[in-house]
């Protein structure tokens, strides 16, 4: 049964950081302005959010079969509080610090439209602490830091990171991209002129 | 609301043209060659009908910008200005 939790937690800490580091890299990516190759525009803000409601069930199953497990001896403040661990308090309190990030990034997007653009942006840069502090915590504690699968798929996750950066600094804007910026109204098809400067509604 | 439909309003100072609303919603809006979405029905607040609105808010909330607001009026009943778009 300990060995059941403890083989559930490492698993599902592994499957958290990769789908973490899916949920950044299309993060990153969809800040290009320009669809990913082969999806529809949707796509990406669509897939960004579900992969990230998926990591946070799987962050509580990580966190959650530890928490039950006699060798972790985590105590649930363990879960909200970093570094108040007796296990490698350090290696510990950079996931806690992660887990409570995660926690609010997905809170405050679901409430998106409440918060309001700017408030809401300002938090989401804080994806850019959590996901090192995962990567961090999964290569620092653990049974399976160390081994060379774990590192693999680390470097892995930051490549995937790094060429999702990339794709979004490398590729032209598409504002002032091949097509030139935008003609001005006069120049646009008749039939397409509707447009009217306006602010948030009244 | 729902029963008579809405109205889409679209924040130009926040879009920036990203052109998802313009995929989700092709029976209202067209697409620019920027990225930047066009009313159909040739006014500054598209009219959304009933069995959209559900959608226009799909959309509403995906928007990366948070620049559509499904408003729950529909428009005025005659077009201010503008033509119409073909449906695509
Ligand atoms: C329900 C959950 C979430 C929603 C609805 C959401 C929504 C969004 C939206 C709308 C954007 C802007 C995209 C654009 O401008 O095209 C964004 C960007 C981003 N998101 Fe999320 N997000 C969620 C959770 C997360 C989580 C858990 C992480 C990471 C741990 C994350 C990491 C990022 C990153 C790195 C960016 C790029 C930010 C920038 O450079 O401006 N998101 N997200
Ligand atoms: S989805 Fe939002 S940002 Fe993108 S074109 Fe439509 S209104 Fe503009």
């Amino acid at each position: 049964m300990n060995e059941a939790l403890w083989y559930t937690g490492r698993g599902a800490g592994l499957v958290t950081l990769v789908l973490l580091t899916v949920v950044v890299a299309l993060g990153v990516a969809s800040r290009a302005g320009r669809p990913l190759p082969g999806l529809p525009r949707f796509a990406t803000p669509v897939l960004h959010r579900n992969a990230s409601l998926l990591a946070v069930v799987l962050l509580g199953v990580h966190v959650g079969s530890l928490l039950f497990d006699p060798y972790a001896q985590l105590r649930l403040v363990d879960l909200m509080l970093p570094f108040a661990g007796a296990y490698r308090p350090l290696w510990l309190g950079l996931g806690t610090l992660a887990f409570d990030l995660v926690v609010a990034l997905v809170i405050t997007s679901l409430l998106r439209s409440r918060l309001g653009a700017t408030a809401w942006r300002r938090i989401h840069w804080a994806a850019y602490a959590a996901w090192p502090l995962a990567v961090l915590h999964g290569l620092g504690t653990g049974t399976d830091a160390g081994t060379a699968w774990l590192r693999a798929v680390t470097a892995v996750c930051v490549l995937t990171v790094a060429m999702a950066g990339a794709y979004r600094l490398l590729l032209p804007d598409p504002a002032t991209g091949p097509l030139g910026p935008p003609a001005p109204p006069g120049n646009r098809d008749p039939r397409l002129t509707p447009l009217t400067i306006s602010g948030p509604p009244r | 609301m729902s029963r008579r439909g809405a109205r889409l309003h679209i924040d130009w100072t926040a879009c920036e043209g990203r052109g998802l609303c313009s995929e989700m919603l092709t029976e209202i809006l067209a697409i620019d060659d920027w990225g930047y979405p066009l009313a159909r029905d040739g006014r500054p607040e598209p009219a959304v009908p009933r069995e959209l609105v559900a959608h226009a808010r799909r959309a509403e909330r995906l928007c990366p910008r948070l620049a559509l607001r499904v408003l729950p009026e529909p428009p005025p009943t005659r077009p201010q200005g503008g033509s119409q778009l073909p449906p695509s």
